[in-house]
């Protein structure tokens, strides 16, 4: 299968979207079970599974745009690493509890500034999924809020695992803002969206006695299909299913 | 005169269903996930039209984008209206304006308190401020405001869970959204 047709940026950037939510949606997956608490197996189930719900709308949208009869089912499951469109950011493994908060804060403080954009996009199905997902992601940023608030400004111990966990994501953060094509008043522009993401970080990361890293080397290519090795492997779960048995039903 | 009656379905004897009795019908349906309320207490169906061709086109609205229930309500829905008398159905999911715990009956509420759920306070509040404020939530078994939130996700989507200080019961509260 190869990848959406460039010459169709709104299905490009439906796909990338769609594809950030599917990633992180298939890695939060991964905490069923293996969470400290088991409210978290929950609470992390739950956004999963509303990022699995976006996702879903973006990619059906993706196909629709596209117009070689493509569904979501296709999409997420015949396409092969180097056609996803995601930030490598989402992609990356867990690793302890204080780096997957670590990255749904960045993460959903991302969603929750990229879905109030669209709210005013002039493309009503984008403009109408921004409208329920706000709400949905509003929830997903908060909850990642307390939990970097309670580790950080915590025990020694946890607050040296959270400012860890921040470290360990921190250079997959600038790929969340890079230059994409410029649809105005369709998509976000990914620019204009860092100023109040910056600004919510900065005071959830100072209320947290945590402070921000400043690595020295950053992500780059997700959104052109270069991804970390980590990629595959989660397909290979993901799709083997789905590829194994073509159009099985249950 | 009677072109309704020459474009009327032909199977079956009984007169087409108005628009009024097939609302009605679609808004009985009890959800999937918490039979005690229907889809009219959820506010989700949100329009329903018969279409120039003789279909019955019903608009649904998701509580949430990953509600797992979604299909089957959309089963439901058709099935209801086929035994209320339509022959043909569709169901679309549109997704603006997006669903509120604001549009919930007041017997929708009531339903729920009394099913052992706390129904959902006003949704406007939910997303002011950068930490959200989490409003007192009245324990549906023994009344008491002395309540704390466990999590703010629960068993569905819908839902967080909650715990009284009171009564010692755990309980599962409708978020406001």
């Amino acid at each position: 299968m190869t990848g959406v047709r460039t010459s169709q940026p709104l299905a490009a950037y439906a796909l990338a979207l769609g594809d950030d939510a599917l990633i992180l949606a298939q890695r939060l997956g991964e905490w069923v079970a293996r969470a400290p608490q088991i409210e978290e197996d929950v609470a992390l189930a739950n956004i999963a599974l509303d990022l699995l719900g976006q996702a879903r709308t973006l990619l059906s949208y993706a196909g629709e745009v596209e117009g070689v009869g493509r569904d979501e089912d296709d999409l997420a499951y015949q396409r092969d690493d180097r056609d996803f469109r995601n930030v490598q950011l989402v992609e990356i493994p867990n690793g302890d509890f204080a780096v997957t908060m670590a990255r749904q804060l960045v993460f959903s403080a991302y969603q929750y500034e990229l879905y109030t954009a669209l709210l005013t996009s002039g493309d009503p199905t984008l403009a109408g999924l921004a409208g329920k997902a706000v709400k949905e992601v509003a929830y997903h940023r908060d909850h990642a809020t307390q939990w970097v608030l309670r580790l950080g400004d915590g025990t020694d111990l946890s607050h040296a695992r959270m400012q860890a966990g921040l470290d360990q994501v921190w250079p997959y953060t600038d790929e969340l803002f890079d230059p994409a094509d410029q649809m105005p008043g369709v998509a976000a522009d990914p620019a204009a969206l860092r100023p109040a993401w910056h600004g919510y970080i900065t005071e959830v990361l100072s209320e947290a006695t945590c402070h921000q890293p400043e690595p020295r080397w950053r992500s780059r290519g997700g959104r052109d299909g270069l991804h970390t090795e980590h990629l595959g492997h989660l397909l290979a779960e993901m799709q083997h299913l789905h590829r194994s048995h073509p159009g099985a039903t249950w | 005169m009677s072109d309704a009656a020459r474009t009327a379905p032909a199977a079956g004897n009984r007169a087409a269903p108005d628009r009024a009795t097939l609302l009605a019908a679609a808004r009985a349906v009890p959800d999937p996930e918490l039979p005690v309320l229907t889809l009219g207490d959820l506010g989700v169906i949100r329009d329903l039209r018969m279409a120039g061709d003789g279909a019955v086109e019903v608009d649904l609205t998701p509580t949430y984008t990953g509600c797992p229930a979604t299909a089957v309500i959309a089963a439901d829905v058709q099935a209801a209206l086929r035994r209320a008398g339509a022959d043909q159905v569709r169901v679309r999911t549109v997704l603006a304006p997006a669903w509120t715990t604001d549009w919930m009956s007041d017997s929708g509420r009531r339903k729920l308190r009394d099913y052992g759920i706390a129904p959902p306070g006003p949704a406007a509040h939910a997303t002011e401020g950068p930490v959200m404020l989490a409003f007192s939530v009245r324990c549906p078994r023994c009344g008491s405001a002395d309540t704390r939130e466990v999590s703010h996700f629960g068993s569905t989507l819908c839902k967080a869970l909650w715990t009284c200080r009171s009564c010692a019961e755990p309980f599962d509260s409708f978020k406001a959204v």
